[in-house]
């Protein structure tokens, strides 16, 4: 094994293990966004079909809100103890401590949206049949760009004050052309998708997450020194 | 040559904020030297410390480790150093043997057990190594970032106040190493406003105040000692 | 001897000439746009306020690739002074954003009877606005001079790209909701006049910022000798 994909991998199991040793974080985070769901729900219904047609949107905006909490946590274990510092001091690209973060933010926002999803479809009254299995792949999508930027601008904003107001400052704007893109796409195939529609939306996550990636990647190592 | 220098400084200078915390430091460490770093709480001994182990970079001047630009070599310079410092950059949700792994991982290694148990050994951890970091005392976190130096041993060890929060047991695992790293060729640079307990392990002492070094000739040593002590109200 | 200082007056004679030419065009451009063209039919003489807001849109795109060029520059050559003149922009940048943005609003609500109107236009244009936003608060947040300049130039960068995605995004959006679209197809009396008037509000652009890029070089300059002071150090800076 390469010796950075050796440190890649240690950082992102260090996260996942100091996740799942807490569980306060996962479960905050969870319980956080189903409330949200649930008060969206209270704000737009209680027509069946006004929530059915908002629930595209209702999913992703409780994913951003959702997720803006577990980006911040995940620099804020590095920052007790001084470990930021160790770990900027061990050898090597510090490029690799942006792709283990992002692996461990990345499971850990699937892992919500695997308990959220099904809520959502019972609490909205989706449909779930086999046609919707592209639903998944929009999901998958949308959440690589969303925890590539997110993974990225919080490594700034977790080290000021007023972190839980910067971040979502810093990254909402530049998540809209992937909120768009993620709900159209979701709303295109569950009403079957009749014009083909999702191509060209799943076109746009794609390079989103490309570009984005590729720019965060390189910005990173400029951002988290001292 | 340069590369006969552990380190070497050449005006260098940092400042936070509008405060001028280091005001243009020369020196000169050659492989091999260990040497103490006194001055009073707040004198900038971690300042410098974080240069030298590239985790701030100066604003004026250059410091070099081993012939390497901390500011443009920080990679290499990455290589060769190694810091025992003030906090211990643990992650308390994992246990001892954990934090260890991690740090034999990000050295670069495929982790093995042993010299971690060692190490654990070493530093008088082995009942605890299954426990996570966040029981630990301040005492046990030392130990466990002394720990972590044990597994890979720097060319140049930084050492910022080794002996604070350490019991006497700990203090001589501090000087164990410092003799190991320079018996190896390396070097070492502690920094402390303790020399008296300094004073078993170095070969000179420099003096930082108001942003300069001063060296300390031996005849001074033991009044300067002395004067730290009674400023700082002891160790 | 004489400093770098002494020789860089915040606000010297060539600049102040510049200011009132300026200001003396974009005059002129405006006399002139009124001029020649004729009340349109369906607008009346609101359409005037288009000589202010189009040209203001363009300029902010341009204000915003100077901080995306400034932001390269500042990472490939760590001198603070493409941080400041990226920081200067953005500042101008985000007024004439607001302004544009607020004038555009004023000039829909008689026209189509919005304030507001989702748009891809006006849509990118509030996202760029929240970006500028975004930068300069970032940019208050952090004291330290060095990491304050790589944090700017990393956010600059990152919502440079994001721009024209944003606008691909909403357009593609728009166009499947088939959207009311705003009338794209502009008489030829109207662009002359919008033309003169982009330049005008270039010049203007280029004015402020130079002018805000001097008096941030001056302080940090007035620092920088500070910093001289207390390390001792009496000889002419550098900035």
């Amino acid at each position: 094994m390469g010796r950075e994909t050796r440190r890649i991998l240690a950082i992102a199991l260090k996260d996942l293990t100091a996740e799942r040793r807490t569980k306060a974080n996962f479960n905050g985070v969870l319980f956080f966004a189903v409330l949200i769901l649930l008060m969206f729900g209270f704000a737009l219904g209680p027509d069946a079909d006004a929530l059915r047609d908002a629930s595209a949107g209702v999913l992703w905006l409780t994913v951003l809100f959702g997720g803006v909490l577990a980006f911040n946590r995940s620099y804020e274990m590095e920052l007790e103890n001084g470990a930021l510092d160790a770990l900027l001091m061990y050898p090597g690209d510090r490029k690799s401590i942006y792709l283990g973060k992002l692996i461990a933010n990345l499971a850990f926002v699937l892992l919500v949206e695997v308990l959220l999803v099904p809520m959502a479809v019972v609490l909205y009254n989706l449909p779930v049949n086999p046609r919707m299995a592209p639903v998944l792949l929009v999901l998958l999508l949308g959440t690589i760009g969303f925890v590539t930027l997110g993974t990225f601008y919080a490594a700034m904003a977790s080290r000021v004050r007023a972190r839980e107001v910067l971040l979502p400052l810093l990254l909402f704007p530049v998540l809209v052309p992937l909120l768009v893109a993620a709900v159209q796409a979701t709303r295109a195939i569950m009403t079957g998708d009749v014009m083909g529609d999702s191509h060209a939306w799943f076109k746009l996550l794609v390079v989103y997450d490309v570009i984005f990636l590729v720019a965060s990647y390189f910005a990173f190592e400029y951002v988290i020194e001292e | 040559m340069s590369d006969n220098y552990a380190i070497e400084l050449s005006g260098v200078a940092r400042r936070f904020g509008h405060r001028w915390v280091l005001r243009g430091l020369d020196e000169k460490v050659r492989a091999g030297e260990a040497v103490a770093l006194v001055g009073r709480n707040g004198s900038g001994k971690t300042t410098l410390l974080r240069i030298l182990s590239t985790t701030l970079r100066p604003q004026r001047g250059t410091a070099k480790i081993f012939g390497y630009d901390v500011a443009k070599q920080s990679d290499e310079v990455r290589e060769h150093v190694g810091l025992l410092g003030h906090n211990a950059g643990l992650y308390d949700d994992l246990t001892a043997f954990e934090n260890l792994e991690f740090a034999q991982r990000m050295f670069g290694n495929e982790p093995t057990p042993n010299p971690i148990h060692e190490a654990l050994e070493r530093v008088g951890l082995k009942d605890h190594t299954n426990e996570r970091a966040r029981g630990f005392s301040s005492g046990m976190r030392r130990r466990l970032s002394l720990a972590r130096v044990l597994l890979r041993r720097p060319k140049l060890l930084l050492l910022d106040e080794p002996f604070a929060s350490f019991d006497v047991e700990g203090i001589e695992r501090v000087y164990e190493i410092v003799r190991e790293v320079v018996a190896a060729g390396g070097s070492a640079f502690i920094a402390t406003h303790d020399l008296a307990r300094a004073q078993p392990v170095i070969d000179r002492v420099v003096r930082i105040e108001d942003g300069k070094l001063h060296q300390v000739s031996q005849a001074n040593q033991h009044e300067y000692a002395e004067a730290l002590r009674v400023i700082d109200g002891g160790a | 001897m004489k400093t770098w200082l002494a020789n860089y007056p915040v606000r010297p004679r060539w600049l102040r000439i510049l200011g009132w030419s300026v200001f003396a065009f974009f005059v002129a451009t405006q006399a002139i746009a009124w001029k020649i063209s004729p009340p349109d039919r369906d607008m009346g003489h609101l359409e005037k306020i288009l000589y202010v807001h189009v040209p203001g849109a363009w300029v902010s795109f341009v204000a915003f690739t100077c901080v995306f060029v400034a932001s390269i520059m500042y990472l490939i050559t760590r001198d603070i002074k493409h941080d400041l003149f990226a920081a200067s922009a953005a500042e101008i940048g985000t007024v004439l954003t607001g302004m544009t943005l607020g004038l555009g609003s004023i000039w829909g609500r008689p026209t189509w009877g919005v304030w507001w109107t989702w748009d891809p236009r006006i849509l990118t244009y509030t996202v760029l606005l929240l970006i500028f936003i975004s930068y300069l608060a970032l940019r208050s947040f952090v004291d330290d001079e060095d990491r304050r300049a790589r944090w700017s130039a990393a956010v600059g960068i990152i919502g440079f790209l994001d721009v024209p995605i944003v606008y691909m995004s909403v357009k593609w959006w728009r166009t499947l909701h088939q959207m009311q679209s705003t009338p794209s197809t502009i008489a030829r009396e109207y662009i002359i006049g919008m033309d003169l008037n982009a330049f005008a509000f270039l010049f203007i652009f280029l004015y402020f910022v130079i002018a805000r890029y001097r008096a941030a070089r001056v302080m940090h300059a007035v620092e920088s000798r500070r910093e001289d002071a207390a390390l001792g150090v009496g000889e002419a800076m550098h900035v």
